[in-house]
């Protein structure tokens, strides 16, 4: 897996699975761990985002939302698909018939879409640490998470233009949202630090065995902070401190609605097992 | 996600290629290359950019397209139209490979499909919209757009997002009439 994308390098699927399989210094598993986690990010928000059809404040939020759930989908399939490529399973194995314990989203993801500003402040952060997450994923050693981290982060560029105009609006828009997008913040902010956290598999086995398989979490909090941190001051909202939750997403610890969400998510695949249409 | 006849597979190609070279790749291509986008029928996919490359031993053909954006539900389409298109051509078997690196970007679109985009009622994309820090105002700046109606660069953006997930949504501020914009990517 080490030949990057250059000019003139092209690399087709029987090429990757070339190099899957030889081994070697390479622990598929491993890379396919960390794409989960990428995955399940991506597809478990996608989920929450869908709700709004039809709800968002106005119609043009509606077809906003979806279509950012839209691209989250793409990313999803993306990711699961190489991630099963290690386990012989598909995306719509990993998608449908995993429990909760075997989800590997951070908690921000799956979050409660509350009233709007929450879903917009839910949005903000995360499209803020995926930005900086995918651009520099691109340089992966890993040719096919670069690949998608390539396509991902020109979507996800626009996904945080949509929040970060949200957020200027809100904050600076009536008494009643900007009271509301306050409230938000001091709800969803607790999550954030998750995002950013390191842990054995990235240390250990993505950065140190695979030579900069993965991005290090910890190195995107400042990028973050500082981005995130001129909308919020331009919007004139409080930059929250404090409250810090346990987290515990990437080791399969979900918070109280997740089970609900995949309930909702898995109950068609699993009543009619290869249903199509 | 239910139902994905086939599912994503990856590879990475380096340069927008041109029509193959040799004779009996490009006979695949130019058949490839007359399938439509099933939601702009007014342009094909070497259009658009999205027809990559083709190339064909014996009667074994192998089409590489890519998505326009990630979730775009059309590639699903296109595939099966490429494959119909193929075998009604008498290729025994049609491989379709989605390619993901380099990302499609609206600089592979042909004048001509922007000529003919526009003539559709859809205004084309104006150039590259580069990544970078995100826009801090509250009014973020661009190109003029110009009505596809009546020529006017006098419009305004109404939804940043459209229909599909190529397109926003922009009103014309002379002719009043609303118009979809392809958008920079």
């Amino acid at each position: 897996m080490s030949q990057k994308i250059t000019m003139g390098a092209a690399l087709t699927p029987e090429k990757i699975a070339e190099q899957l399989a030889d081994g070697g210094a390479v622990a598929p598993a491993s890379v396919a761990e960390y794409a989960l986690r990428l995955g399940d990010d991506a597809l478990i928000l996608s989920q929450r985002l869908g709700w709004w059809i039809a709800r968002a404040p106005e119609i043009e939020e509606d077809i906003a939302l979806g279509n950012i759930a839209l691209d989250l989908i793409g990313h999803a399939r993306s990711f699961l698909t190489y991630a099963g490529s290690a386990w012989g399973k598909s995306e719509d194995d990993l998608a449908y018939f995993r429990d909760e314990p075997d989800w590997r989203c951070a908690q921000i993801f799956e979050l409660a879409n509350g009233d709007f500003a929450h879903t917009i402040v839910r949005q903000f952060a995360v499209s803020f640490f995926q930005f900086e997450l995918y651009s520099r994923l691109v340089d992966s050693s890993d040719p096919v998470l670069a690949a998608i981290a390539a396509k991902a982060v020109k979507e996800v560029d626009y996904h945080r233009d949509h929040s970060a105009q949200w957020m200027l609006r809100l904050g600076q828009g009536t008494e009643e949202s900007r009271r509301r997008v306050q409230v938000a913040l001091t709800d969803v902010w607790p999550y954030v630090d998750e995002l950013f956290r390191d842990d054995g598999l990235i240390d250990d086995v993505l950065i140190d065995d695979l030579d900069g398989v993965a991005v290090r979490p910890t190195t995107l909090r400042e990028p973050f902070d500082e981005l995130v941190g001129r909308v919020l001051g331009q919007a004139d909202l409080e930059v929250p401190t404090g409250a810090v939750a346990r987290g515990g997403g990437r080791d399969g610890v979900h918070t109280g609605g997740f089970g609900v969400l995949l309930a909702e998510m898995q109950v068609l695949a699993r009543q009619y097992p290869g249903a199509t249409w | 996600m239910i139902a994905v006849a086939n599912p994503v597979e990856f590879s990475a190609e380096s340069v927008a290629r041109p029509r193959p070279a040799d004779e009996a790749s490009r006979a695949a291509w130019d058949l490839a290359a007359t399938v439509v986008d099933p939601e702009v029928p007014v342009l094909t996919i070497a259009d658009l950019g999205v027809l990559r490359s083709a190339s064909v031993s014996g009667d074994r053909a192998v089409i590489e397209i890519t998505p326009t954006y990630s979730g775009c539900p059309a590639i699903d389409a296109i595939r099966d139209d490429i494959v119909t298109v193929l075998e009604g051509a008498g290729y025994a078997e049609v491989t379709v490979r989605s390619v993901l690196s380099p990302a499609w970007t609206t600089d592979w679109m042909s004048a001509e499909g922007k000529q003919k985009l526009a003539e559709y009622g859809i205004a084309p994309p104006t150039g590259t919209r580069p990544v970078g820090p995100v826009s801090l105002g509250s009014v973020s700046l661009g190109m003029g757009i110009r009505c596809p109606q009546c020529g006017s660069l006098h419009t305004r953006q109404l939804s940043r997002f459209g229909s599909t997930s190529c397109k926003a949504l922009y009103v014309c501020q002379r002719c009043q009439e609303p118009f979809d914009y392809f958008k920079d990517h």
